[in-house]
């Protein structure tokens, strides 16, 4: 009996512990970004500020609201059309096979693991050539596209779990392709949508390598506005921390109110089924 | 037998039903076709044009700008840092992520407020990492000043040496201290994805058989060395592919908290690709990079997808 709880406590100290590594950057963005200038000094920089000092969300916010707007105008059609879409294919490649269709899922997949630095160039060429480049509207269609290899895979996989019994007697009752996705799939998979809904709207924000060399100024997402935030040697770190935490934010609230859906996106966008 | 392996539709006769579900792919096929296998095609010939100036110049080069990065310092450089950083992430996140799932499925109270803890991160983006870390690891701020007590003060990521070092080429090829660094955010940042793979395993692989294993007279150790582990391979067969594709074309994180560094300890070839290309114009050698950090992710992915295409007609 001794023994067993002396194998407990190791645990909870195990677990602390790693805690304790997880959770300090996060002590450290807070405290430092809560901070007056004259406070993050070196010397302070564990201990908690003497009087809160807001002054710091103040500059963070100025320079990094637009860009928050930006990235809601980009992640949110660039979400659902992406989750549509992929709806689409996965009812096709789940409930539709025809000869062949599992290359062609494999040919889809692909592209989600290619580095995307070995499309970049004549993307960026096609997107001058049709009048997107620098516009929210390319980024929104770039991140459709590349989007969709993911979304494919999610719905696939959710919609192969649905028994086929149901579509065939619906078919018997005389619903056609689109009368089963209407009236059975996309009813049946609105957890689907929520899982990837939440997948590529954590994605998309904290995307960087098509936000930085697609857009520029005033058009750019708010990563690219934080990285310049930071790259800028006058900003003091309490702006920067402060302009972390907000860039942040949307993705880290949805993470803890909706994190089932993110962890069932997690996996399944690894596990096959 | 024989009936019912026969078609109930005609055999040479689409019904209507099978042209809507082709018209449903076409849109995402011809959108994946022109922007991802055509655009590959397009990077391709680049990577053997002149095309390094600011006037497009699409004329055949052959493999001269692959010759040049493999003779290019920078270029060796990042490969070498490449190689590190892949083997030390993957290791450390795969252990790290393996041990923290077995913690956690011991059904000890409070598992759900640790777990949630460790996988937050993973809902961060490489940018902030990188922001917070950069000062974190900043060797006159951050860990430094706690590391005091103890008497030592580690440079991080502004550290040249190469350790265990010999001269290869132009470069010094060894173990560059400074990328430990960048492991160690990228660590932080991804170990929740493969806790989160390990921990739907160990849930998936049920009490019974750790059950059986216990009356046999194992010890808990035997148990996850002999039995628990050898059923996770295929997970951490997808956790190593998934964590090296993302390590071989890393480029936000590093471009957020290090740059290139001194001597280009921490560069990379995602970095470099993006800074040749679009800072200075060399479109040719940008390619070039791109497809260099393309053939080494297919190595890994190629025949990952290809064994799971196999498995989905099981």
């Amino acid at each position: 009996m001794t023994t067993l709880r002396l194998g407990t406590i190791l645990k909870y100290v195990l677990l602390i512990l790693v805690s304790i590594f997880f959770l300090m950057p996060i002590y450290v963005i807070i405290i430092t970004s809560l901070k007056p200038i004259e406070e993050v000094s070196l010397a302070t920089m564990w201990s908690l500020p003497t009087a809160f000092d807001f002054s710091s969300y103040q500059i963070a916010w100025e320079n990094l609201s637009p860009n928050l707007l930006n990235s809601f105008y980009l992640v949110i059609p660039a979400t659902l059309l992406s989750a549509v879409l992929g709806a689409m294919n996965g009812y096709v490649l789940s409930k539709w096979k025809f000869k062949g269709a599992d290359i062609l899922f494999t040919f889809i997949l692909f592209g989600m693991f290619i580095p995307y630095q070995s499309i970049l160039i004549p993307l960026i060429q096609f997107l001058r050539t049709i009048d997107l480049y620098n516009s929210l509207w390319g980024l929104i269609l770039v991140h459709v596209v590349y989007g969709l290899p993911i979304t494919t895979l999610m719905f696939r996989n959710f919609y192969a779990n649905i028994p086929s019994e149901m579509i065939e007697s619906a078919q018997i009752d005389g619903a056609n392709f689109l009368g089963v996705f209407r009236h059975i799939m996309i009813p049946l998979s609105i957890t689907g949508f929520v899982v990837v809904a939440i997948w590529q709207f954590t994605n998309i924000w904290n995307e960087f390598l098509f936000a930085v060399t697609i857009t520029t100024g005033d058009n750019q997402p708010v990563m690219v506005a934080l990285q310049n935030l930071s790259g800028s040697q006058v900003v003091q770190w309490n702006v920067q921390m402060a302009g972390a935490l907000l860039a942040a934010l949307p993705t880290l609230l949805v993470y803890i109110f909706l994190g089932k859906y993110f962890v069932r996106g997690l996996l399944a966008g690894s596990v096959k089924g | 037998m024989m009936e019912k392996d026969l078609p109930i539709r005609k055999k040479n006769k689409i019904s209507k039903d099978q042209l809507t579900a082709i018209l449903f792919l076409i849109p995402s096929l011809i959108l994946i076709v022109v922007f991802v296998y055509g655009f590959i095609g397009w990077t391709g010939y680049l990577s053997v044009s002149n095309y390094n100036t600011i006037v497009p110049d699409f004329s055949f080069a052959g493999l001269k700008n692959y010759a040049y990065l493999f003779n290019d310092f920078r270029f060796q450089a990042d490969l070498r840092n490449t190689i590190f950083f892949t083997v030390f992430f993957i290791g450390l996140v795969i252990v790290l992520g393996l041990g923290l799932a077995i913690l956690l499925d011991q059904k000890l109270k409070g598992e759900s407020i640790f777990r949630n803890i460790f996988l937050f991160p993973m809902a961060l983006s490489f940018i902030v990492t990188g922001v917070v870390w950069q000062w974190l690891l900043n060797p006159s701020t951050g860990f430094n000043n706690f590391l005091k007590v103890f008497g030592i003060q580690p440079k991080w990521y502004t550290d040249t040496n190469i350790l265990a070092g010999f001269q290869w080429g132009q470069i010094e090829f060894g173990l560059p201290v400074a990328i430990l660094a960048v492991v160690i955010a990228a660590v932080w940042q991804m170990t929740g994805f493969s806790l989160a793979m390990y921990l739907a395993g160990l849930r998936g692989i049920g009490d019974e058989l750790r059950e059986a294993a216990r009356m046999d007279g194992a010890t808990e150790f035997q148990i996850y060395w002999k039995v628990v582990l050898p059923l996770l391979m295929p997970i951490t067969m997808s956790v190593v592919i998934i964590m090296a594709h993302i390590s071989l074309k890393i480029f936000d994180l590093v471009y957020a908290m290090t740059g290139t560094g001194a001597n280009f300890v921490t560069d990379v070839p995602g970095l470099y690709m993006f800074e040749t290309t679009f800072r200075g114009n060399y479109y040719a050698n940008g390619a070039a990079i791109a497809i260099i950090m393309l053939l080494l992710v297919a190595v890994f992915i190629v025949p990952y997808l290809w064994n799971n295409r196999k498995g989905d007609q099981s």
